[in-house]
């Protein structure tokens, strides 16, 4: 107990009491320089009455649930393949493989997917030198697309490692139980294979998804007008037009819609993750 | 071979995910400040450029400074908390250590924007190296905790308590026997908070003051064009050095494992 209070005591005094103190600040009012201090639930009111915040909200949950769908059904079948066609001496390597990219600067690799992605970039280039297309495509940058697409990349290791993990889990005697059983290799996977490694589906998906709300890099650098999130509101507010109550208002709601989307989720796969 | 359609897929996702990796090096050799294809030539005038950008220096400084004391924090907080949560039980051990590692899922924003509402509104201290410190050492303790955590996981208390039996203290038996063992441990997560918040942004461009961390430094450089081929330089040297970095915690998170006598399961996380 006295061990981990030094951690529990760091965590409390600068998580717990800032959360907190955004949550206050969000039924407070900015009166110019100063703050005003009677609650109120007007920032609320203007958060839900306003379309722009409305809208960016709407576009938030989106980008970040089709990021965490791209992200997860595309990691699944490499978590797979590592856990079950790999030889165990090699797994390690490929793990480590996989990890690598995610160590460059997280910037650095947002501002590269915009040179792959952009109009005289790698992809364009690429496929006018082979005369697949006439003219560079656009649809590929300053947009939802690309925010997703640039996402996808970002969060790849996180998705891979828990589906991976889960799937070392799985005992290999059940699957042959299956086939022994009757069933082919697909129903193998659908009833046996798929529902076992669901808990790591899950984390995937949570891992995913809700930092993803909070990112403002990747929509600033690829994703064009159409492609901000609230994110960058939240920055807007704090840091440029010195609103810190409406901004820690946006940051409790967009907590609070991620938790309820999560809860809602976990709630579903409830039966997978005794 | 082994996979078929799915070998084929995994090193088709492999190339997607080392595709930014592998351009980064192109475009810092490359010979013109466009970011496009075709590439002009070969040039290393953009890391000779390097050495002469003053604010670039103090960046760096500033960033291994916050990074050094990030990762000390962080390693000391990590031991406490994973030491007690791996030997000993005590009420509430798990919403506490739930708590502990909630950074790891939280949107950084929020981490962010909550420390610099308390820092600048409610204590009203200036922002510094300090309060980009306070929001890194956050973020990185839970993963200290995660690898110290298999670090002391794999200890066997037999050891501790022969010591204790030959009349060891019980701080005798955490340096003398339990330190010695986790060190590897030790050194494998300093790296991996080092290198984390070496590379962080959001946190740090909320929370920094007049001094930037190098990622701020950059953030600001990639507004403008022609400063980007250099920036591209500074990208492939910090990758070099993420990847000196890593291969030595990698080394020495094996070594531990094998030291206490496991099995090598892979992977940080």
């Amino acid at each position: 107990m006295l061990l981990v209070s030094p951690t529990a005591v760091y965590v409390l005094l600068l998580l717990a009491a800032p959360l907190a103190a955004v949550f206050a600040f969000s039924f407070w009012t900015q009166d110019f320089l100063t703050i005003d201090r009677t609650l109120t639930l007007n920032n609320y009111r203007e958060a839900f009455s306003d379309p722009i915040y409305r809208t960016l909200m709407g576009r938030s949950l989106l980008i970040s649930g089709v990021v965490t769908l791209v992200t997860v059904v595309l990691a699944f079948p490499i978590a797979y393949f590592v856990s079950f066609y790999v030889e165990p001496s090699r797994k390690a390597l490929w793990i480590f493989l996989i990890t690598i990219p995610f160590w460059t600067s997280y910037l650095l690799r947002v501002f590269l997917w915009k040179v792959i992605l952009g109009f005289n970039g790698v992809i364009n280039s690429g496929l006018l030198s082979l005369g697949l297309i006439d003219e560079p495509i656009t649809f590929i940058l300053y947009n939802a697309n690309a925010v997703v697409i640039t996402l996808a990349h970002a969060f790849a290791p996180f998705t891979i490692l828990p589906i991976y993990v889960a799937l070392e889990k799985i005992d290999r005697s059940l699957l042959e139980a299956s086939r022994d059983l009757g069933e082919s290799r697909i129903t193998t996977f659908f009833r046996v294979t798929l529902p076992l490694a669901m808990p790591g589906v899950v984390a995937a998906t949570l891992i995913v998804f809700i930092p993803t709300i909070g990112d403002y890099v990747t929509p600033r650098l690829v994703g064009g007008p159409n492609g901000l999130m609230i994110a960058n509101m939240i920055q807007t507010q704090f840091l440029k037009l010195n609103n810190a109550p409406m901004g820690a208002t946006l940051a409790v709601l967009a907590m609070c819609a991620v938790t309820a989307i999560s809860l809602v989720f976990v709630f579903f796969n409830r039966r997978y993750l005794r | 071979m082994k996979g078929g359609w799915l070998r084929v897929y995994a090193i088709t996702y492999l190339v997607f995910l080392y595709l930014p990796v592998i351009l980064l090096p192109m475009f810092a050799f490359n010979d013109g400040t466009v970011m496009a294809f075709p590439l002009k030539g070969f040039t290393t005038q953009w890391f000779v450029q390097l050495a002469g950008i003053e604010a670039l220096h103090g960046a760096l400084l500033n960033s291994v400074f916050i990074a050094t004391i990030t990762a000390t924090l962080s390693v000391l907080l990590g031991i406490c908390a994973a030491r007690a949560s791996t030997r000993f039980r005590f009420p509430f051990k798990a919403p506490i250590m739930g708590g502990i590692m909630v950074p790891l899922v939280l949107p950084e924003i929020i981490v962010a924007v909550s420390l610099l509402v308390v820092v600048v509104q409610v204590l009203d201290l200036p922002l510094s190296a300090w309060t980009v410190i306070a929001g890194h050492t956050l973020i990185c303790t839970p993963f200290a905790i995660a690898i110290l955590s298999s670090a002391f996981q794999g200890l066997d208390q037999s050891f501790e308590e022969a010591a204790i039996d030959l009349g060891e203290t019980r701080w005798g038996v955490f340096r003398n026997i339990i330190l010695p063992l986790v060190a590897p441990g030790i050194v494998a997560s300093f790296l991996i908070c080092f290198t984390i918040s070496l590379d962080e942004f959001i946190i740090a461009f909320f929370l920094t003051g007049a001094e930037p961390t190098l990622p701020v430094y950059i953030w600001s450089q990639l507004r403008f064009p022609t400063k980007i081929p250099a920036v591209m330089a500074l990208g492939t040297l910090m990758l070099l050095a993420s990847l000196i970095i890593l291969s030595a915690a990698e080394f020495y998170r094996r070594r531990g494992v094998a030291r206490v006598g496991g099995k090598d399961s892979g992977g940080f996380l």
